[in-house]
């Protein structure tokens, strides 16, 4: 029995006092040791108990956003943009001289949106299995940004239940106007989720022209995905309903046809086995014929809508989201949004998490052990914690690093 | 290249000579307009030069809002341009210096008069870009190619070990060639240009170029989207600091009625005190999904009584329409939002969408000065609504029955703390055919939770004498009760759960 509820004020007022890691995400925020404009005209905005939602607040210093959190002990505070005025002075500017100005460039992707393809779980829950679409993602959207977009200061956080969100750092990134983030949403965005059960659509291929080059280079990474997690481990053309929607994404109804007659009549064929058996349908035009290419593109098609990153595209495309700030607790699960590094997505287990009960039970334990012991501000050094901190940490020194270099050298790239 | 000093090779043909003359100072037809015009001008020709461009921009507008085709937009602008606004090539043997002046000059006064609110700015940049566009895109080949490379672009060429280095993700963007030979023919001759990504963001969100790391590998036919991205963003900074630097000048107190006139006649039919309050951020703006909820806390009854209608049968008659649709445009609806509003207002009637793209928006456009003679037109005062004796857009007081009058105040009312207890006065000055003082004791009864007193009226005594002082007065007074308290349950964002 877990006793420690993520929805007490006192539990959470604890967890921000001794084990919220505020230095960090300040460095991580700022990208210099003393406050500039990045931190001090930053938006916070903070959940309190009965969806009271206070908006616009902003801190001169880290230790005025602590006093504030430890005092309000919100369910979850978010991160806004930085504007061109101090959001708190919001009312006493004039109206058009309140305007985002930089905002880190974030991508949130869900569980939800996979809904039509998971076969494991369902609704709210998520297991390890699942979590291999979100790590499929991941390594699709990271490896693309860092290579297209040449956008190195990443940091991937667990949204506490489902999900995942995407934080870039990058100078550049972080000043991208709304419409240059939307053209690179939509240079991102290949699969379109359909509403309830269908699959969706592929948006990225016009008619039936070759893929674009970006998505030709996701593909050949995508098709081993999709053998492993479509294929085999969710078995999504097992059911059915599952063969059906496959069936229902094949240009051709005679392929179709032969298909759904052998799938329906014969003895159960598994996933893989039904993939063979398209694959075999397909061979039986000549090689030169216009039916081969339509349906090799629809393979193509079927593999990412089945694994390409599904992406909230509306979180990414204005500078004025609000998206929770990392190390939050999730109020229902009582997870912490902690950083995941992406090069060991495959080995995260969202049911390895810990939650606010357990780390402030370590810490009693600790704190059992040592009396008089560390400062507050380190508590978590002695719980589970710690390899988490020790993420955004490192994380945040890069960037200063990069800053302190971009001084040192006064800029000398132009675009 | 050329670097500016652009020296043509005229022969000596004396009338050439005034010719060379005068592309000295605008060497090409396509202008970014970094520099402004540093000469004596009377106002009357300050006045032409600038009126003549905003008809281009209003056709450009007005060709956007009928949903015409790149090439019909280009014909119609054309067409317009030269009448209003002719710009010739450099082998043309017309007056250029002239021609380019004027051009030169207009934008100039254009930007003085557009740069004052955040709405007036992205419209006129809109229009301009447009403009530019259609002009680069018939530009002379030649001179087109001088005009780009007179400026700096920070682009750098793609050299072959790059080109090589890359072949194959280059050439995937080449689609629509038969065979492997031509293929291979076209991307030898093309040459690529980098540049960052984020200035090139239409050709990435077409995918339509290679990137890596960053930089667009942009194929040397697609240069004009980075001409077109450079003059937007050039504008837009302009924009903004003329904008800064406006109040500090010293305004000539015979430019700005021509200022302010000119700005009008783009926003067309908003009346310049409404424009003031309600263009400044974007928060304030009345949206179309706005007006729902606005109807129920802040409407007279004649317009409550219009919104219903509407609701009940998707749809209003001609009169109507204008009232109300006069009305909603002083309210702030802007005309973008006017057409969503009625768009999705006639959903489930016999309007079809093509029906309504072809008459009804033009109506709403024409009623926005848009079209046709470009009028400001005002909304209907009660004056005018107490003549129109119709039961249906005039004034209820005065055409309502006294049994539907006292329904309609109530279903309309209640909830905003009108009860029976407070019909028999209202009803009491209805029969004395004072209308406007019943209509200014409902207001006063229904936000008198906002502290209006009895007697107090639409503010200072005031009674209301129109629809659209009775809705702004009852707005920013809820307005202001909210600005007064500090925690606010705003739900304008998604989060994460
Ligand atoms: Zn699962």
């Amino acid at each position: 029995m877990d006793d420690l509820d993520a929805s007490s004020p006192e539990v959470m007022r604890t967890f921000y006092r001794r084990l919220y890691p505020f230095k960090s995400i300040f460095n991580w925020l700022n990208h210099q040791p003393v406050p500039t404009r990045l931190f001090t005209h930053r938006e916070f905005s903070f959940t309190l108990p009965q969806d009271v939602y206070l908006r616009y607040n902003s801190f001169n210093t880290v230790e005025d956003l602590k006093k504030q959190v430890c005092l309000l002990a919100p369910t979850r505070f978010e991160i806004g943009p930085v504007y061109t005025a101090r959001p708190k002075d919001k009312k006493t500017v004039r109206p058009g001289a309140f305007k985002p100005l930089q905002r880190e460039l974030v991508f949130d992707i869900d569980m939800t949106d996979y809904d039509s393809i998971r076969t494991c779980c369902k609704d709210a829950a998520i297991c390890k299995r699942c979590w291999g679409f979100i790590a499929a993602a991941v390594r699709v959207l990271d490896t693309s940004i860092r290579d297209q977009f040449g956008y190195q200061h990443l940091l991937w956080v667990y949204s506490g239940r489902r999900g995942i969100h995407l934080w870039i750092s990058d100078k550049e990134a972080l000043s991208l106007t709304d419409e240059q983030r939307r053209a690179l949403v939509n240079w991102m965005m290949a699969v379109q989720p359909g509403k309830g059960k269908e699959v969706g659509k592929v948006i990225a291929r016009s008619g039936t022209k070759p893929l674009p080059p970006c998505l030709q280079f996701a593909l050949s990474e995508l098709a081993e995905v999709f053998s492993d997690i479509i294929l085999n481990d969710q078995d999504c053309f097992g059911s059915e309903e599952g063969y059906d929607a496959l069936l229902h994404l094949i240009p051709d109804s005679k392929v179709a046809e032969n298909l759904r007659e052998k799938w329906s009549t014969g003895p159960y064929r598994t996933s893989e086995d039904k993939w063979s058996d398209l694959k075999n349908q397909i061979k039986k035009y000549p090689k030169g014929t216009s039916q081969r290419p339509i349906l090799t593109s629809a393979m193509e098609d079927i593999i990412l809508l089945y694994t390409y990153p599904r992406l909230d595209a509306e979180v990414s495309k204005h500078r004025n989201h609000l998206l929770k700030a990392p190390f939050c607790v999730h109020p229902k699960t009582g997870r912490v949004c902690v950083p995941v590094d992406p090069s060991l997505i495959d080995d995260f287990d969202p049911e390895m998490v810990p939650t606010v009960g357990q780390l402030l039970r370590e810490l009693d334990a600790a704190g059992s052990q040592n009396e008089n012991g560390m400062e507050h501000h380190s508590d978590w050094e002695s719980t589970s914690l710690k390899p988490y901190v020790d993420i955004i940490t490192k994380h945040a020194q890069s960037l200063m690093e990069d800053v302190r270099r971009g001084k040192r050298e006064t800029d000398t790239t132009t675009w | 290249m050329f670097k500016g000093s652009h020296k043509p090779a005229f022969s000596n043909d004396a009338s050439l000579q005034v010719e060379n003359h005068g592309t000295a100072q605008y060497p090409f037809r396509l202008n970014f307009y970094d520099k402004p015009p540093l000469y004596d001008v009377t106002i009357e020709d300050l006045e032409i030069c600038a009126l003549d461009r905003l008809r281009i921009l209003a056709e450009i507008e007005s060709s956007a809002a009928r949903n015409r085709s790149w090439e019909e937009t280009k014909s119609f602008t054309m067409a317009q341009c030269s009448k209003y606004l002719p710009l010739n090539a450099n082998s043309a043997r017309t007056d250029l210096h002239s021609e380019r002046r004027k051009d030169h000059l207009g934008h100039f006064v254009l930007r003085l008069a557009f740069c004052r609110s955040e709405d007036l700015r992205r419209r006129f940049i809109k229009a301009e870009s447009t403009l530019f566009r259609i002009r680069f895109e018939t530009d002379d080949g030649q001179e087109r190619r001088q005009f780009l490379s007179s400026r700096e672009f920070r682009w750098t060429a793609v050299d072959n070990a790059e080109k090589e280095k890359y072949k194959a993700e280059l050439k995937a963007n080449y689609q629509g060639f038969r065979n492997e030979d031509d293929k291979e023919r076209a991307f030898a001759q093309e040459n690529y240009y980098k540049v960052r990504w984020t200035r090139v963001p239409d050709l990435v969100e077409k995918r339509k170029v290679f990137l890596k790391g960053g930089w667009a590998y942009v194929p040397s036919r697609d240069q004009s989207s980075i001409a077109y991205q450079e003059f937007e963003d050039q504008l837009g900074n302009a924009l903004q600091m003329t904008a800064k630097a406006l109040p500090r000048l010293d305004e000539d107190n015979r430019l700005l009625p021509i200022l302010n006139n000119l700005s009008q006649g783009f926003v067309a039919g908003v009346s310049s005190d409404w424009v003031a309050p309600s263009s400044e951020g974007n928060e304030d703006q009345v949206r179309a999904e706005m007006v729902d909820e606005l109807a129920q806390k802040h409407f007279p009854l004649c317009m409550r009584n219009l919104h219903q209608n509407l609701k009940k049968d998707h749809h209003l008659k001609h009169f109507e329409r204008l009232t109300y649709g006069l009305f909603l445009k002083v309210l702030g609806l802007s005309v973008e939002e006017a057409i969503i509003f009625w768009r999705k207002s006639f959903v489930g009637s016999h309007v079809k969408d093509d029906k309504f793209n072809k008459e009804y928006k033009y109506n709403i456009r024409h009623s926005y000065g848009l079209e046709g003679r470009r009028a400001n037109y005002p909304a209907k005062s009660c004056q005018q609504l107490l003549m129109a004796e119709s039961s249906s857009y005039g004034c209820p007081y005065r055409n309502f029955s006294p049994e539907n009058l006292q329904s309609a105040l109530l279903s309309a009312y209640s909830s905003q703390g009108l009860t029976s207890s407070d019909l028999p006065e209202i009803m009491q000055t209805v029969s004395a055919r004072h209308y406007h003082v019943a209509c200014t004791r409902v207001f006063e009864t229904t936000h008198a939770k906002s502290g209006v007193k009895r007697g107090e009226g639409v503010g200072a005594g005031e009674s209301v004498t129109h629809p659209n002082q009775y809705a702004t007065k009852s707005m920013e007074m809820e307005k202001q009760r909210k600005d007064s308290m500090d925690v606010k349950a705003e739900m304008e964002m998604e989060v994460d759960l």
